[in-house]
């Protein structure tokens, strides 16, 4: 999935002096309080943390409460959606006005119905309310759908989303897949009956002797440039 | 949806349309919406008197949700700055007003919304949040049968409106939890309302985001009760006759109107409460809250969630109410707690209160800590002996380590700890000697280890509080454990000494289970509790008899079955408890009235609620 990405950051984490006997809890400590929360310096949201110690020096804040400031390299999971990324999340709630998702578990996305692409139509199915594709009835949309969408914003400040489904490469993942999968299949059927009529041709009742093949072809050839004298 | 729209509907002359559609509505409102960003209000104005009617004009209910309903559909298209007022109006509506259309109506605009954008799910909270209280207009409504069904019906509303919302935007209850807690009535708001508040804090940790959000309720309502429970000082509750000072919380002294049959049970308690805590609500809304958390442990119990629910509150006491000076009322919810399960919590209780003793960085923390300790150890009926005996072991090799490796001469200050100790162990002892000595195992390590505690240099019966050591000597003699018997009887409740050790907070006086004063409260605690009353009762005995043998001792106590306290012989009532309230509380007390310390017959009472000095208040 897109707006995932690892990076690795050299941090600086300042220590009240009363933590100075157990560094490694609370530099966890500092570190999860990042955690689903959209970081400017960071440029995303934290989501996991795996923190290395390269030294156990530490530098001293001069002041009334001494901190003291712990180096360490951190490999972090961002989370940062942009527009136009292609993000998935499983579908929990859906009405005629809007489909609502949460991403990841934790990020919540929703889809207003200008933003629905007119191939979907929304119908009451079995008391359920689902979106159908016009175009294909199998293609469909209800909660617990595992759907793929656009972004078109992200709020950092409650990791809300505002997503679209017009482009065509947008809804239910099993559908695109299993779309992606048969046109695969097809693709790989033509280049197989293509590789077939390939090789049908290559058989020895269709082949031509070779001197017979260029015979010919240089008789085309000059019957051409004889055809070209004449005229 | 579809229905009839009138011409004279209030303020909607524009809106004349004989039948439309849902759809027909949806375009509408979307077109009244988009046009104010386009210059034209007219439409938007309409919309918004619906939402806001005009002083003297009465809402029409059914555009009212017809409106909402059509709102719901179209929050794609509000924008806050341009519908600010529309908005507005709809999120300080009061749901506490409306009937119950108006309210789903008002619930499903709130999830649109709340969903529709990050920008509004602040918003939509707070407004959820302000629906936790009344309107003041309606206070005087709550106790009525209709205020009662429409206090169920915003509260399971507002409750499932939360959730689904938590469902929609996972990390709302985020948000919220520190929403509730900001937002959280003070103590000197109405009591009606703090308590409504507390009750949906506590629906919502038990209901379904209360992994979420539950123990930020409990620790903010732990606060609160401590905040409360600060507020009433010990003044206060002896307003009346300050010159009674500290012992006027014997309700035995109290002219207590037992002679008059006509005044019922709240009657007695009203007349107590206001005698005491006239001028200090605040007594009264602790008291409320208190039993509303019993209430809602009873709830935990049942669903089989109290042991996680009692993980929040160990940690929250441990963080608040252990630190708070002399907390007076508030540790019974852990007291309560501990009742529901004395196998899990009631150990744990224990065992966190003696770790805090033993490690704690801070003498005042280990000293606070063994007190509760102690208090706890005396006062829980709930706890089988030898549960009791296990702590009091614990206790003595402490104390007897403590002596072995420490040298010196009195020193109330430096040794603080080691008196705290040994006062929590006599203390203890003096409410349970009896049972200890029935088991031979305890009786052998009592002897073995109490007089080398008791006669080491550092005195502690010269230190610890005179009115324990003498009662502890008393008993001691009454039960033929070998003590030392030379301490000069001092008849007094406290010495310059046991000032000494307990310092400027006075923690040498501090017994925060003595009997809970809180009325309402009381009918929770009673049957879990030891007053000295039962105690002292069977030792009058043996003191009359002190040919007493061991053998009749061990046919009072039940060993490892909890403590068997005679109690006047028969099973006694709730309503005959609660009339002899005042009688028992007296009788446990060697707690001298100030005016008459000279007059004390030694060894006669125990403490019942001790006061600070006047000089460290």
């Amino acid at each position: 999935m897109e707006a995932l990405k690892e990076c690795r950051a050299n941090l600086l984490v300042y220590l009240h002096p009363s933590n100075a006997k157990n560094v490694e809890t609370a530099v966890y400590r500092e570190l999860s309080s990042l955690l689903f929360k959209f970081n400017e310096a960071l440029d995303g949201v934290v989501l996991t943390y795996e923190p290395k110690f390269s030294s156990n020096l530490a530098r001293i804040l001069p002041g009334i409460h001494p901190y003291f400031g712990v180096k360490l390299e951190a490999k972090l999971l961002l989370f940062n959606p942009k527009p136009e990324m292609l993000l998935e999340g499983e579908v929990v709630k859906v009405g005629q006005q809007s489909i609502h998702i949460v991403v990841l578990g934790f990020s919540s996305a929703v889809i207003a119905d200008e933003d629905i692409r007119e191939d979907f139509k929304y119908k009451i199915k079995h008391g359920k309310e689902v979106f159908v594709s016009r175009s294909n009835k199998k293609h469909r949309i209800k909660v617990g759908t595992t759907l793929r969408f656009s972004v078109k914003n992200f709020d950092e400040e409650i990791l809300h989303m505002c997503g679209s489904l017009i482009p065509d490469n947008t809804g239910n993942i099993q559908w695109l897949e299993t779309k992606a999968e048969e046109s695969q299949a097809y693709s790989i059927t033509e280049k197989r009956i293509g590789n077939k009529r390939a090789a049908e041709l290559l058989e020895p009742d269709n082949l031509v002797p070779y001197k017979g093949k260029l015979k010919s072809e240089n008789h085309i050839k000059k019957s051409k440039r004889s055809k070209s004298r004449d005229s | 949806m579809g229905m009839e729209l009138h011409a004279e509907s209030a303020g909607c002359a524009e809106m004349e349309i004989a039948e439309i559609t849902d759809s027909d509505l949806f375009k509408l409102v979307r077109h009244a919406l988009k046009s104010v960003i386009q210059g034209d209000p007219d439409q938007y104005e309409q919309l918004l008197r619906v939402m806001h009617p005009d002083e003297g004009v009465l809402p029409d209910v059914a555009l009212l949700v017809t409106c909402l309903k059509a709102l719901s559909g179209s929050v794609s298209c509000l924008d806050i700055v341009h519908h600010k007022s529309l908005i507005a109006s709809i999120l300080q509506m009061s749901m506490w007003n409306y009937g119950t259309d108006v309210m789903d109506a008002l619930m499903e605009f709130n999830i649109s919304l709340a969903t529709s954008s990050g920008q509004y799910v602040d918003l939509c909270l707070e407004m959820l949040v302000s629906n936790f209280m009344p309107p003041d207009s309606f206070i005087s409504l709550l106790n009525q049968p209709r205020g009662i069904l429409r206090k169920g019906q915003v509260i399971d509303r507002v409750h499932s409106t939360l959730t689904y919302i938590a469902k929609l935007v996972p990390l709302s209850p985020l948000r919220l939890e520190r929403m509730i807690t900001e937002r959280m009535p003070h103590i000197f708001t109405k009591e009606p309302l703090i308590l409504i508040y507390v009750e949906n804090m506590l629906k919502l940790e038990s209901g379904a985001i209360g992994d979420l959000v539950g123990r930020t309720m409990l620790v903010a309502i732990m606060d609160k009760l401590i905040d409360l429970d600060v507020d009433i000082a010990w003044d206060d509750i002896l307003q009346e006759d300050f010159t009674k000072g500290i012992f006027d919380m014997e309700l035995g002294d109290l002219e207590w109107p037992m002679d008059d049959g006509q005044q019922n049970g709240d009657e007695l308690q009203i007349s107590w409460m206001e005698r005491y805590f006239s001028g200090n609500l605040n007594a009264q809304k602790l008291d409320s809250l208190i039993v509303l958390t019993f209430e809602h442990l009873n709830i935990c119990k049942e669903s089989g969630r109290l042991s996680q629910v009692f993980h929040t509150l160990l940690q929250s006491f441990q963080q608040t109410v252990l630190m708070a000076y002399k907390s007076k009322f508030a540790q019974f919810v852990l007291f309560y707690a501990c009742s529901l399960d004395p196998e899990n919590c009631g150990r744990r209780f224990a065992d966190t209160l003696f770790h805090k003793f033993k490690s704690s960085k801070y003498p005042e923390w280990r000293m606070s800590a063994v007190a509760y300790l102690a208090s706890y150890l005396a006062r829980a009926k709930f706890l089988p002996i030898s549960f009791v005996a296990e702590y009091v072991e614990s206790l003595l090799e402490w104390c007897s380590s403590y002596c072995f490796n420490q040298g010196g001469s009195i020193n109330p200050k430096a040794h603080k700890e080691f008196y705290a100790g040994c006062q929590a162990l006599m203390y203890v002892l003096c409410f349970r000697m009896r049972s200890m000595l029935a088991i031979p195992r305890i009786r052998s390590r009592i002897s073995k280890h109490i007089e080398d505690i008791l006669r080491h240099p550092l005195s502690p019966l010269m230190v610890c509080l005179p009115s324990i050591v003498e009662e502890f000597l008393r008993l001691a003699k009454v039960t033929h454990l070998d003590v030392p018997d030379n301490v000069v009887s001092s008849n007094l409740l406290e010495s310059e000494l046991s000032m000494a050790f307990g310092g400027r907070e006075r923690l040498d006086t501090f017994f925060p289970f003595d009997p809970c004063l809180l009325m309402k409260s009381d009918r929770f605690i009673r049957p879990n509790f030891v007053y000295w009353s039962m105690v002292r009762n069977s030792y009058d005995n043996d003191d009359d008899d002190e040919g007493t043998s061991d053998e009749d001792d061990i046919e009072i106590c039940t060993a490892g079955n909890g403590i068997n306290i005679p109690n006047d012989g028969a099973a006694r009532s709730y309503d005959q408890d609660l009339d002899e309230f005042g009688n028992k509380m007296s009788k446990m007390s060697i707690t001298p009235k100030v005016a008459q310390w000279g007059e004390l017959q030694s060894g006669r009472q125990m403490p019942s609620s001790l006061l600070p000095c006047p000089d460290s208040l």
